[in-house]
């Protein structure tokens, strides 16, 4: 049984088996508008939450996606590479951005449901 | 974004009731995006009409006996060669020959002008003018117009609609179509289009009918940035600005010849100096390979790896469909296939020097 977590910085997280897979929330594509290009992480990388993972860009501007707990890249979006803008139509579904090992599951805990992250863009 | 010391547009209400969003540019609260979103709201403008509110933008009227010697002496410009209605692109340099600001000077009558500065720089300009002013007999008035840019190939047809007729007004000419009106053909898009000064009532007289067609649709400033670059054209403060000359930024064609040999325009011995030596650099358009946009200020850099130059603009062009940027490199690289490399966050991506516009120009010069 999947469950999902969201951070503060509109990242949703979805675990299953010690591996999340990871992508941004509807509320922030809406944010960045039409995106054109995604820079995906390369398979292996070992990043800390808070690290940058992705850079999404936009027709006006490059934003950040964040690591939002440690751990490592086990694959990456491939699809978005061709077709970016699946992260505006589909940013919790086909648009997910990549999946990560856990390296400390009990981060999870400081992360939000979805009824905290409605909360939270309210 | 809307922090206390934002200035308002005087349509803002109408932004918002459309759903706008909004953010700060150059002291003043923008409408950056509406709900179609700046993909759309680009092609739209490439395909039909987009309505801009530009009212950050600011008109001077200069007018008196000396209005063109005073023009005279602030551009280079021969102000008394215009054409009554004629409009130029030209330029408010400081003595070293760089860009304080781009405008655009419309000739009114034998002795009144239009002058339509930049956002950033109006306050400057206008105390720049003001001062240049003193010495000459001649008025400048700031006017306080609600500032409309209408852009695409059906502008005229949705203005005609709107009861405003555009026939017999070309590319680069302005008039007075009523009373505190001021409306030229011209804008920033590359597109065909207008430009139009008017009292804040008629404004939304204007809007409301504009709106009522459905070939216009309102577009932010997000949109009008990715339109401005793919026309290769500049935007001040960052791809021409008071470190720039027009030689180096390529815009020695708004000089006209002889004001370049013998105008007494401010900067004109430090411009003569710059054009007599030739550039060190040059802007340039540039073609990154593959998807990936490269930005403002990424360093770019020659073959083996030697700093070449920055890139000033830069961004995703919806209708070239490919990343559109815009920068300066030494002049031996500044021919149009030479390939560089930008550095984007530590990658180095292959781009290639493009000539410009990306997308060409539609205006209707007659």
């Amino acid at each position: 049984m999947a469950t999902t977590y969201f951070t503060s910085d509109h990242e949703w997280l979805r675990v299953e088996g010690g591996i999340a897979t990871v992508g941004i929330t509807d509320y922030a594509q809406e944010q960045l508008g039409d995106l054109v290009f995604v820079e995906l992480p390369e398979i292996g990388k070992k990043l800390a939450k808070g690290d940058t993972a992705v850079v999404v860009e936009s027709v006006k501007a490059a934003s950040d996606v964040y690591a939002p707990v440690d751990g490592e890249i086990t694959e990456a979006n491939g699809t978005l590479s061709s077709d970016p803008s699946l992260v505006n139509s589909a940013a919790t579904g086909a648009g997910w951005l990549w999946k990560m090992k856990l390296a400390d599951e009990s981060q999870l805990a400081g992360l939000m449901d979805e009824a905290a992250y409605k909360a939270h863009i309210a | 974004m809307t922090g206390d010391d934002s200035r308002h547009l005087p349509l803002e209400d109408i932004h918002t009731a459309v759903g706008a969003r909004f953010g700060a540019f150059a002291g003043w609260s923008m409408p950056l995006t509406y709900p179609a979103g700046v993909m759309k709201e680009h092609l739209h403008t490439r395909e039909h009409a987009g309505l801009f509110d530009i009212s950050h933008m600011k008109l001077f009227e200069v007018s008196g006996p000396q209005a063109v010697a005073l023009l005279n002496r602030a551009c280079p410009l021969d102000a008394g060669a215009l054409d009554i209605s004629q409009s130029k692109l030209s330029f408010f340099l400081n003595e070293a020959g760089g860009i304080l600001d781009d405008l655009i000077v419309t000739r009114l009558g034998d002795t009144r002008f239009m002058v339509v500065a930049n956002a950033g720089n109006a306050a400057a300009d206008e105390k720049h003018l003001r001062a240049l002013a003193a010495n000459f007999d001649v008025r400048v008035e700031p006017l306080d117009r609600v500032f409309l840019a209408i852009q695409g190939p059906e502008a005229w047809a949705a203005l005609s609609r709107a009861g405003i007729e555009t026939g017999s007004l070309l590319f680069m000419h302005g008039v007075e179509p009523r009373e505190n009106w001021f409306m030229s053909r011209s804008g920033y898009t590359g597109e065909d289009g207008f430009e139009i000064g008017l009292p804040e009532a008629d404004a939304r007289d204007l809007v409301a009918k504009l709106l009522a067609d459905e070939r216009v649709l309102w577009i932010g400033l997000a949109a009008r940035d990715s339109l401005r670059l793919e026309a290769g054209l500049c935007l001040h403060g960052q791809d021409i600005t008071p470190e720039t000359d027009p030689a180096a930024a390529a815009l020695m064609w708004a000089i006209p010849r002889e004001i370049r040999a013998s105008g007494a325009f401010i900067g004109a011995d430090a411009l003569r100096d710059a054009v007599e030596r030739g550039p060190a650099h040059k802007r340039i358009g540039l073609k990154p390979e593959g998807r990936q946009p490269v930005r403002a200020g990424a360093a770019l850099f020659d073959a083996n790896g030697n700093p070449a130059g920055h890139v000033t603009s830069g961004g995703f062009g919806p209708s070239a469909g490919h990343p559109v940027a815009m920068g300066y490199v030494a002049t031996a690289l500044a021919k149009p296939g030479t390939r560089v490399f930008a550095d984007v966050r530590g990658t180095k991506i292959p781009v290639d020097v493009s000539s410009l516009p990306f997308t060409p120009h539609r205006y209707r010069k007659g």
